[in-house]
């Protein structure tokens, strides 16, 4: 049993401590503004696809589940604060209805619907953050699991389910917004979410939220229950065969990443200031896996640290040569996959671990049925 | 009056007389329908009296020379429909006046002797209203009844019934009386029942037969003109008519569902195209493509090419555009395929989730390769000739792009399951995906193998997209929009299984053409991908699944 904080973590967490620290100093306490207001909301943003890429990792590197449908946890969370967000607008709206949020007018809603109930309140909102990607993962997970549903097959019915996802909260039927999703919020349990303190603490509330993230992903993989998951990413059947419910473990540790994505959706919201249908789109959930494997996968910190490097070379690149992020995108995920199967963290550490059997190259081509 | 007018008007006469009613209100009366016969009596006096009459008086003169069969009378009520029916002040003679070199011509509406130029205000217009335009209109309609050509008949007949109007029922059953043109009298039979119902005044046998008559159309007319009657006083119409709507209705549903069964093979056909290279790639290979729908799209662009240097180079061989860009689009996606297999798929055999992710960047640079080139416009394709419009199976409208698309599926997976099951590559490529090791000690080139099947199952998606550009955008994002369908598609058929994809595609579209009318396209989607998430939890395997005796699959 390792410690909870080893060198990696320490580490990282140093660093995000005084990133913590000295973006809101940088912004808020100096006369002269260091650091850019735009650059907090950026950085914040950072950090939550961070947390995103800690929840993927925790299943795909510990339990092999290549979920390839995270951002529909991602986005359900990102749902679930922003419908909070659209009530608190209140009578602020271009229409100033007291009840219903501008689109509902526009659409001739006469009343809520039942699902919108509730979320006036932030505490509803905020267990709603974790209930609704938390249930959606128990019972999809829980259906695939059950029967058995492995490997590419099931990354393939993920990718499916955020498909089928973005498809209904693409209609207008819904009740969330359409195409446009929810926009247009003004503040958050009374902060004006334009104001730089309020952008400054959401900044600390995402660094704090992947801290924590980072500590119970850990301390999950540290567990007993880590290393079963390790035996189930490695040689399920064998798990199976000893006695352990693989099924279980699996069904609880997706939907504790389902939460945590839940979590990151929610922190991500408020600081874009938007939330539509495209976070549904498979392309976003298979970004979040070339975070994973760009960070190192199976190792936490690189994974929150691969969606970091991607996210400021995607806003830099993008910045410059508009054209050219595809191309390198595309690139990195072929490079990655090839050259650098243990990613920055591997190549950085310079530590070989020994592969894991099933993905022995040799091993596996005399295996394929 | 010179003989030299005279003659003139004869010559007239005969040149428009065979144009006659058909080219435009001003020709002059027939002169040589049938050969002549006696004109009815009063024929002369009752357009003599045209002039005279107020609205209602000459709206029943109108029906009076209509019912005289005269073959002057079409002329002359398109004359008076149009305005140019005259009377001359000169000698109170009715003529037809129409223009010749910009002077106005008179000629007498009866025997059709011209009375040469005539003055301006040398002659008033018979005044026409609106109503009595209609009522010259359906007179018109029964005189053309008679007409010698059957298909202006056969015209003529559908107009009586689209604007049925009770007082024609007499010239409709004379008509059809007269009739001998098979096709003519069905339209006549319906025309007469349709005008004795609106009456709704003759004896209810009548009535009935002519309700049955109706019925036996069966489509929508059918349906508008009955569902009315349904609500009749007498209770033996009202009876027949809601069996009769029934019955209709039945038929129609029944139209309706093999209408819903030709979008979903359609659809089928569409999905099966999009998957059948997956199959390959997937189901033989283990491996993951995503850049399948890339390759698609690449298929689709050679075609634009392909039809871009026709229309600068060769307008004429148009129509063989797609059969030029079928093999390139084979052999562009073909090399792709081969370029991606043996630059990055080969150095990740057995790990098909890095796969998964390799070929995901290389769909990110197709599509962005493609968007720099080509611009990210839809880009036009066009439709050869024999690939537009449409026919008719009864009720049901086949459009000829679709059909040839399903054609084009069909051949392609035949195509495709000789080359798996004849031919010495299928052999090789059936040993490497069952025992690589044992194929391998064979003396088969597994490397090779797995190239050439790649490159296959790449060429099919190419074949894919020379069919898709013909009824979808042709756009650098064609491709993501069929990658998941065509995943759902081999996952739901059984990876390993091409009757499996075949099943499945025609299953799953369907399945799909048959929810969208009472949820929408949208929904239907979404039900059907959520039907097929819950088929996996039954059936991790797919529908067909190949039995294997390994562990972990």
């Amino acid at each position: 049993m390792t410690s909870l904080i080893d060198r990696r973590m320490g580490i990282f967490l140093a660093g995000l401590f005084i990133l913590t620290v000295a973006v809101p100093v940088g912004n808020l306490g100096l006369e002269d503004r260091l650091v850019p207001s735009y650059v907090v909301s950026l950085l914040g943003k950072y950090l939550c696809y961070a947390l995103l890429a800690v929840a993927l990792d925790l299943v795909w590197g510990y339990c092999g589940i290549l979920s390839l449908g995270h951002g529909a946890f991602f986005a359900l969370g990102g749902y679930a604060m922003g419908m909070h967000l659209m009530r608190e607008i209140g009578d602020r709206g271009v229409y100033a209805n007291p009840d219903l949020p501008d689109f509902m007018v526009f659409l001739n809603y006469d009343a809520l619907p039942w699902y919108w109930l509730g979320f006036d309140m932030f505490w509803f909102a905020c267990i709603m953050v974790l209930l609704a990607p938390g249930i959606l993962a128990f019972v999809f997970g829980w259906f695939a699991f059950r029967s058995r549903v492995t490997g590419v097959y099931l990354s393939i019915i993920t990718q499916a389910m955020t498909y089928a996802l973005m498809l209904a909260f693409f209609r207008n039927e819904m009740g969330f917004g359409g195409n446009n999703g929810l926009t247009d919020f003004k503040d958050v349990l009374g902060f004006d979410l334009q104001s730089d303190a309020t952008r400054a603490g959401l900044f600390v509330l995402s660094a704090l939220a992947l801290a924590a993230g980072l500590l119970i992903a850990k301390a999950i993989t540290n567990s007993k229950l880590g290393k079963v998951l390790i035996a189930v990413r490695d040689a399920e059947s064998r798990t199976r065969f000893i006695g352990y419910r693989v099924e279980h473990y699996k069904l609880f540790v997706f939907t504790v990443s389902a939460m945590m994505a839940g979590v990151a959706g929610a922190l991500y919201t408020p600081q874009v200031g938007i939330i539509n249908p495209g976070e549904f789109s498979p392309a976003n959930s298979i970004e979040i896996v070339i975070w994973v494997a760009l960070g190192g996968r199976g190792t936490l910190v690189g994974a929150a640290l691969g969606a970091i490097l991607v996210a400021a070379a995607q806003t830099l690149l993008t910045g410059w040569f508009p054209e050219l992020w595809i191309f390198a995108l595309g690139a990195l995920f072929i490079f990655v996959t090839i050259f650098m199967p243990q990613g920055v963290l591997g190549v950085i550490e310079g530590t070989f671990r020994r592969r894991p059997p099933t993905r022995d190259l040799t091993a596996a081509r005399e295996a394929r049925p | 009056m010179t003989r030299q007018s005279l003659w003139l008007a004869a010559l007239l006469m005969t040149c428009l007389g065979t144009l006659a009613a058909a080219q435009s209100p001003q020709t002059a009366p027939a002169t040589d329908a049938e050969g002549p016969t006696a004109a009815a009596p009063g024929f002369e006096g009752l357009v003599r009296a045209l002039p005279d009459g107020n609205f209602d008086e000459v709206e029943a003169l109108v029906s009076a020379i209509a019912e005289t069969g005269d073959e002057r009378a079409t002329g002359v009520l398109e004359a008076l429909a149009s305005g140019d029916l005259h009377r001359l002040k000169s000698n109170e003679a009715v003529v037809i006046v129409r223009e010749i070199g910009g002077d106005d011509h008179a000629f007498d509406a009866l025997s059709g002797e011209s009375y040469g130029e005539i003055p301006r205000r040398g002659s008033s217009a018979i005044r026409v209203n609106n109503s009595l335009r209609r009522v010259v209109a359906a007179a018109v309609g029964t005189l053309t009844l008679r007409h010698p050509d059957p298909a202006r008949r056969l015209e003529a007949a559908q107009a009586a019934f689209r604007a049925p109007d009770a007082a024609q029922t007499d010239a409709l059953s004379a008509a059809l009386d007269a009739e001998t043109d098979p096709d003519v009298r069905t339209a006549l039979a319906e025309a007469v029942a349709v005008a004795t119902l609106t009456a709704g005044t003759a004896p209810v046998p009548t009535q009935l037969d002519a309700i049955a008559t109706i019925a036996a159309r069966g489509d929508g007319v059918a349906l508008s003109v009955l569902t009315p009657l349904t609500g009749s006083d007498a209770p033996e119409i009202a009876s027949a008519a809601s069996e009769a709507v029934d019955r209709i209705e039945r038929v129609r549903q029944m139209w309706s569902a093999a209408q819903n069964v030709w979008f979903g093979l359609s659809l089928g056909s569409v999905l099966l195209l999009a998957a059948i290279g997956l199959a390959i790639t997937f189901g033989v290979m283990g491996v993951i493509n995503m850049a399948h729908g890339e390759l698609v799209m690449l298929g689709a662009y050679t075609t634009f090419f392909v039809q871009e240097i026709i229309r600068n180079a060769a307008p004429a061989l148009f129509d063989w555009s797609l059969l030029i860009a079928a093999p390139l689009a084979f052999l562009v996606a073909g090399a792709m395929g081969v370029a991606i297999e043996r630059g990055c798929v080969r150095f990740l055999y057995g790990r098909p989730l890095e796969t998964l992710l390799a070929t995901w960047g290389v769909s990110l640079i197709l599509q962005q390769t493609v968007r720099s080139i080509f611009g990210p416009n839809n880009r036009e394709v066009g439709n050869p000739s024999w690939m537009s419009g449409a026919f008719e199976i009864g009720q049901m409208t086949i459009t000829y792009n679709r059909l040839w698309i399903l054609v084009f599926a069909l051949a392609v997976f035949a195509i495709l399951l000789f080359v798996m099951k004849r031919t010495p590559v299928g052999l090789q490529m059936r040993a490497v995906t069952q025992n690589r090791a044992m194929a391998a000690n064979m003396g088969i080139r597994t490397g090779w193998v797995d190239a050439m099947t790649f490159g296959l199952g790449a060429g099919i998606a190419g074949l894919a997209g020379v069919a898709l550009s013909q009824i979808d955008n042709v756009s650098p994002n064609l491709g993501q929009s069929y990658i998941v369908d065509s995943f759902m598609v081999v996952v739901f058929g059984g990876a390993g299984n091409i009757w499996g994809t075949l099943a499945g595609a025609f299953s799953i579209g369907i399945a799909n053409k048959f929810l969208e009318p009472w949820s929408g396209a949208v929904l239907a989607k979404i039900l059907v991908l959520v039907f097929i998430i819950l088929f996996i939890q039954k059936r991790p395997r797919g529908l067909f699944a190949v039995r294997g005796r390994a562990v972990d699959g």
